[in-house]
């Protein structure tokens, strides 16, 4: 106790408790705020925040009445799965110009995100937010989604979805983590240069399906660590690295004189 | 007379086990001659000549885990639905070739470590084959008698290319089957011949219903067949000429200095083998590899992103990338050159066959056809080390071309921009590894040579009553300086008067003019071995100047009765 | 000395060939377990301990063997493959790791010098196999029998043509290298989607959309190999695009679209790899083998990559139900050049 206060005047005391009364801070809002609710429909209330919520963070771009403009696209007819993506996503508000938008940390709340989908939805017909049943991978076929990912899929996500190059710096991105109502979503919008796939060309069962297949991909590899699922590129490197590194150090063992 | 059947001469009948059937042995084989020549033998030490066991001990592996995997695989493509392990196979129409695979690695129980340790055996027999070849070249072990020996390994080497090849594409995935409508594609640009090899190869359009079959017999019969010939010759020659030894105290190339197979080499070498056979096992049972369940069997439809081939063929995947389409032409008679596809498969073939050659280039430019058995110090033979680095660096550039598209996913750039610098790369790279290498290994030289003349900086200080200050040197003791003195520098050929009735425009003289130029090539830059006379010229006072290309080094002592005294041993 | 010199040139001096003599095969050192008796002991208890742990290594993967079955799940085949493996780890890297101790720490390491004598044999051992050679070609007397020499080696040379020929020509089937023109579309042929085999009603593709197409066959004939083999020639990639984004058609090709949707042969004109790969934005086509992209826009037209010919088009149209269907075949081979391409 003694040495304790005897450091009670050190210069950083103040930094140690401010960082402390940060923690702690931090800890009780995780822990005691309130979680966002979703709402199931869309209520004229909602469309108005929605609209508002637009104006404020997406009309620069896209047009005051979302019918698009030089630097993006209409969003009339997109529906509000196309918005349930994007922003769930934090790809928008598009933050960084560049080859595609990237995601990233979301702005908008779960809240914030159903009520500018509703806006959207109510300015054309277009594509739903699915319901939790059409995406629940358990109701799936993992092997006629592995079937599908392959024929429309694994071109440009990598067979197990690890994500692969497209031109000019695109890429389709990793979908390890992507959750299932944003696999669904964006078959059915085609984000970006992700080609439509809507619900006559990939069901929604096998868009299900699709849902089961990934997500057994979770599970880690029957054959131990998975290095990546890249390929034979990176079998190559670690063949290279592991296997020649460990027996020329044997070699060098060997060949060295012993003491 | 009477005609005896020959007997033993007398000694006292053997007692023990070992010596009776020692006895029944040598009666039936006359095995006491190898015993005698080969118990003993000598070989000498040093890590860098395990690696060719590592190749061999590969392929053992390979072998054993071989023959367990064709317990099980069914080289077949009749089609039939499978019922099993994983639950993203369950179901599907697939051939027999890939079913039998999903089987052996899901139901065979050790299945799928057999099939791992299999295939990482595969990728470290090439990977070792690499290193030892170029172990080989640096040190010139292939100069004579070796020459054919050489050749043997390069041969080995391409046909463990088409080992590999022929084995990852049996199991019939979606990954091999694009690797064999690739190749298929190569095949078929291939002037006037190209449609009907193309046949030949899959007894009709791709992919047809033989290949597996066919790839199999090559990749357990034919192909292995072959490689243990030639293993079995290249063991032979090395114990023929018996195994080359690094330069040091009392190595010369009339002997061989080391230690005896039995038991030395058999505890060490034997002990090697288990070693390999324990590494590759921990992979096989720690790394995924060749997952073929996430690929799907082979349809011609689907398509992965990140195709490529297992590491070794990564250089022709490279070369096919880096080419631009434009070179493809029609010719008089409408026929179809595909030179864009011909050009990219073919070079990087002849430069390994020109590689592959380099033996004999080198014996006529240096005029050097005695027999070695001493090895070179990569630094000593600047332009031969540097050629070498300049073949890697251009396999080492196409194999990262082939992997472009991971570079550019993992790096956030465009492919597009990544071909584009690695198609100048291609031509600046290779030129620029031997530009630097031969110019590290001069640098190398000389500070031999330095160290030769001047020996180890002590880091003591000795400061004079004149007020200089200097570092007390310590000379190399004789082993320290021989390793250093005892080389070759090969001059450029000299060119004798030309001896024709036509003089200089004799065609044989033309000849040996061209050698004369490229024997300068390699030899006008070099550092000659320090001789006796430069070591003592070094050690008298202000006799640098005498020594040409004089730099400044740090003189030992400006007073040679400091020299003496100073020198610790 | 007549060599050049550059400035990297140190040479010795004129007359100066005098070289350092060889110093010998260094000193011996003796390793501890040479000059201590403990050192020594110790060695060998680590030699013992190694070998042991391969024996433990043996038992431990055969109980694994029968102990530890793969549930056929993915985890358990993972947890069986990894402990039998790892315990073979054990059982061969004590062997390995204690025979090279062994030789290491307790085998004699004092260097022999064995001689080498030179690769060629003495010269009286060629003299006396040339002359052995000589007297057999005496006694075959082919020296003189010219006749006799020439129709040997006549007979030696074309004899593996028995067997090659045979070989040869039946490996590659009947030859017909001119199937490589002729695909299953045809005129009428509808469009169907991959790998299910529906239809494709032309009001269901909507902009944007990438659509793999096979040809409309049987269920049952979808279950064979040979339709393995000609789905490899008949694959085909949809795509439809806004009609405006489209710039003018090749002569004799302006009406092989049906309102935006434009169909190409997805058999990549490089080496034949899958162009699957669709750009919903830039409507370019990538194929991920090599990169070669093509102009969707612009009647599939390299961009960029090794590829260089456009891929062939497949000129479509709906038939009374709206159902796409090919009003003919591809009007040149699929896939890759070869020689006789364009003949």
């Amino acid at each position: 106790m003694k040495a304790l206060a005897a450091r009670r005047h050190h210069r950083f005391a103040p930094v140690v408790l401010l960082l402390l009364a940060l923690l702690v801070t931090g800890g009780v809002y995780a822990v005691l705020a309130p979680s966002q609710a979703r709402a199931d429909s869309a209520s004229t209330q909602d469309i108005e925040t929605g609209k508002k919520l637009f104006q404020a963070n997406c009309a620069t771009c896209h047009g005051l009445d979302a019918q698009g403009t030089d630097n993006a696209p209409s969003l009339i007819g997109v529906g509000a799965a196309a918005v349930d993506f994007q922003v769930s996503t934090g790809r928008m508000p598009m933050a960084m110009d560049g080859p595609q938008a990237q995601a990233k940390p979301r702005q908008m709340t779960d809240e914030q995100t159903s009520q500018l989908a509703a806006y959207i939805a109510s300015l054309g017909a277009g594509p739903a937010i699915p319901t939790d049943e059409q995406v629940d991978g358990s109701k799936g076929n993992p092997a006629n989604g592995a079937q599908i990912f392959r024929t429309n899929c694994a071109m440009c996500h990598n067979a197990v979805g690890q994500g692969g190059a497209l031109s000019q710096g695109k890429f389709a991105p990793s979908l390890e983590r992507t959750t299932p109502r944003n696999i669904y979503q964006a078959m059915l919008t085609g984000p970006q240069s992700m080609p439509v796939f809507n619900d006559a060309n990939i069901t929604p069962d096998e868009k299900r399906d699709v849902i089961a297949f990934l997500e057994a991909q979770r599970h880690g590899s029957a054959g131990g660590a998975s290095l990546g699922s890249l390929g034979p590129v990176s079998e190559g490197i670690w063949a290279w690295v592991v296997g020649l590194g460990l027996l020329i150090g044997a070699a060098v063992w060997i060949g060295a004189k012993s003491s | 007379m009477t005609t005896s059947t020959p007997t033993r001469p007398s000694a006292t009948e053997p007692t023990t086990p070992i010596g009776r059937t020692s006895d029944y042995l040598d009666n039936r084989t006359g095995i006491g001659h190898a015993v005698k020549e080969f118990a003993r033998k000598v070989f000498p030490d040093h890590w860098s000549f395990l690696l060719g066991e590592i190749a061999l001990y590969s392929f053992v592996v390979l072998l054993i885990t071989g023959t367990f995997l064709t317990m099980f695989f069914v080289p077949s493509m009749t089609l039939s639905t499978y019922e099993g392990e994983p639950a993203t196979m369950h179901g599907l129409l697939m051939s027999d070739a890939f079913a039998s695979t999903l089987r052996l690695s899901f139901e065979v129980r050790g299945g799928l470590l057999m099939r791992q340790i299999h295939h990482w055996a595969a990728l470290v027999f090439m990977a070792s084959i690499v290193t030892h070849m170029m172990r080989v070249f640096f040190t010139g072990a292939f100069r004579r008698p070796r020459e054919f020996n050489w050749l043997i390994g390069f041969t080995l080497l391409l046909t463990g290319l088409l080992a590999g090849f022929t084995g990852y594409s049996l199991p019939d995935d979606v990954l091999s089957g694009n690797g064999l409508a690739i190749a298929n594609g190569v095949v078929k640009s291939i002037p006037v011949i190209g449609s009907y090899m193309s046949y030949f190869i899959f007894g009709g359009d791709f992919p047809g219903e033989q290949i597996i079959p066919r790839l199999f017999t090559l990749h357990i019969l034919l192909i292995p067949a072959i490689i243990l010939a030639l293993v079995a010759l290249h063991l032979m020659f090395v114990v023929v000429h018996k195994h080359t030894q690094y330069p040091g105290g009392g190595r010369k190339d009339g002997n061989v200095v080391g230690f005896p197979l039995f038991p030395v080499y058999t505890a060490k070498a034997g002990g090697f083998f288990f070693v390999v056979f324990a590494v590759l096992s921990l992979m096989g049972a720690t790394m995924a590899i060749n997952t073929v369940w996430n690929y799907g069997p082979f349809d011609p439809s689907p398509v992965s992103a990140g195709a490529q081939p297992d590491w070794y063929m990564l250089f022709l995947e490279g070369s096919l990338r880096l080419m631009p389409g434009q070179a493809e032409f029609v010719s008089w008679g409408d026929f179809t050159w595909s030179l864009n596809v011909l050009v990219p498969a073919v070079l990087p073939v002849l430069l390994l066959i020109g590689f592959a050659l380099y033996p004999f280039l080198e014996a006529k430019v240096t005029g050097d056809n005695r027999e070695h058995h001493v090895l070179d110090r990569p630094r000593n033979r600047p332009t031969r080390t540097g050629i070498g680095m300049a073949f890697l660096a251009f396999f080492v550039i196409l194999a990262f071309a082939g992997s472009n598209d991971l570079i550019a996913t993992h790096f956030h750039l465009s492919i597009n921009s990544i071909t584009w610098f690695f198609r100048v790369l291609i031509f600046v790279g290779p030129w620029f590894a031997f530009w630097i290498t031969k110019r590290i290994c001069l640098g190398l030289q000389r500070k031999d040579r330095e160290l030769v003349l001047h020996g180890h900086e002590t880091g003591r200080i000795v400061r004079f009553a004149s007020g200089e200050y200097i570092e007390v040197h310590r000379p190399l003791d004789e082993q320290e300086r021989w390793v250093r003195v005892n080389y070759t520098a090969h001059r450029p050929l000299e060119l004798p008067a030309p001896t024709g009735p036509k003089g200089t425009k004799d065609k044989s003289y033309k000849k040996a003019k061209r050698w004369a130029k490229l024997s300068r090539f390699f030899y006008e830059d070099r550092i000659e071995p320090v001789t006796p006379a430069e070591l003592a010229a070094s050690h008298s006072h202000g006799e640098h100047d005498a020594l040409p290309g004089g730099e400044d080094h740090a003189l030992v002592a400006p007073d040679h009765s400091v020299d003496a005294t100073e020198q610790s041993h | 000395m007549s060599s050049k010199t550059t400035d990297v040139t140190v040479p010795h001096q004129d007359g100066d060939l005098e070289r350092f003599p060889d110093p010998g095969i260094p000193e011996h050192k003796h390793r501890q377990a040479d000059i201590d008796p403990k050192a020594d002991k110790r060695a060998e208890r680590q030699v013992v301990v190694l070998f042991t742990i391969s024996v433990i290594g043996t038992i431990v993967a055969l109980w694994a063997y029968f102990a530890v079955r793969p549930d056929g799940t993915v985890g358990g085949v993972r947890t069986s493959t990894m402990v039998l493996g790892l315990a073979i780890f054990f059982a061969l890297a004590g062997i390995g790791v204690g025979a090279i101790h062994w030789a290491k720490t307790l085998m004699s390491d004092h260097e022999v010098v064995e001689d080498r004598h030179a690769t060629r044999s003495p010269d009286d051992v060629r003299e006396i196999a040339v002359q052995k050679l000589a007297d057999g070609i005496k006694d075959s007397g082919i020296g003189r029998r010219g006749v006799l020499k020439g129709v040997v080696i006549s007979a030696l040379a074309l004899f593996p043509l028995t067997i090659a020929v045979p070989l040869i020509s039946s490996v590659g089937g009947d030859w017909n290298v001119g199937t490589f023109r002729t695909t299953l579309w045809k005129k009428g042929t509808r469009l169907t989607y991959d790998p299910t085999g529906r239809p494709i009603k032309a009001s269901d593709v909507t902009i944007g959309s990438a659509v793999h197409v096979i040809p409309e066959v049987s269920e049952e004939y979808r279950q064979t190999g040979e339709w393995i083999t000609e789905k490899a020639k008949a694959l085909v990639l949809m795509v439809r695009l806004d009609p405006r984004d489209f710039k003018p058609f090749a002569k004799g090709r302006e009406n092989w679209t049906y309102d935006g949707i434009i169909a190409f042969s997805k058999i990549c004109t490089h080496v034949g790899c899958p162009v699957a790969l669709y750009e919903q934005q830039t409507h370019h086509l990538l194929c991920p083998c090599h990169q070669s992209t093509f102009d969707v826009a612009d009647g599939a037209k390299v961009v960029f990559g090794p590829a260089k010919r456009p891929l062939p088009q497949l000129p479509i149209t709906v038939d009374s139900e709206g159902y796409l269907v090919a009003q003919d075949g591809f009007d040149e081979p699929i896939g890759p050049s070869f020689w006789e391409r364009l003949r």
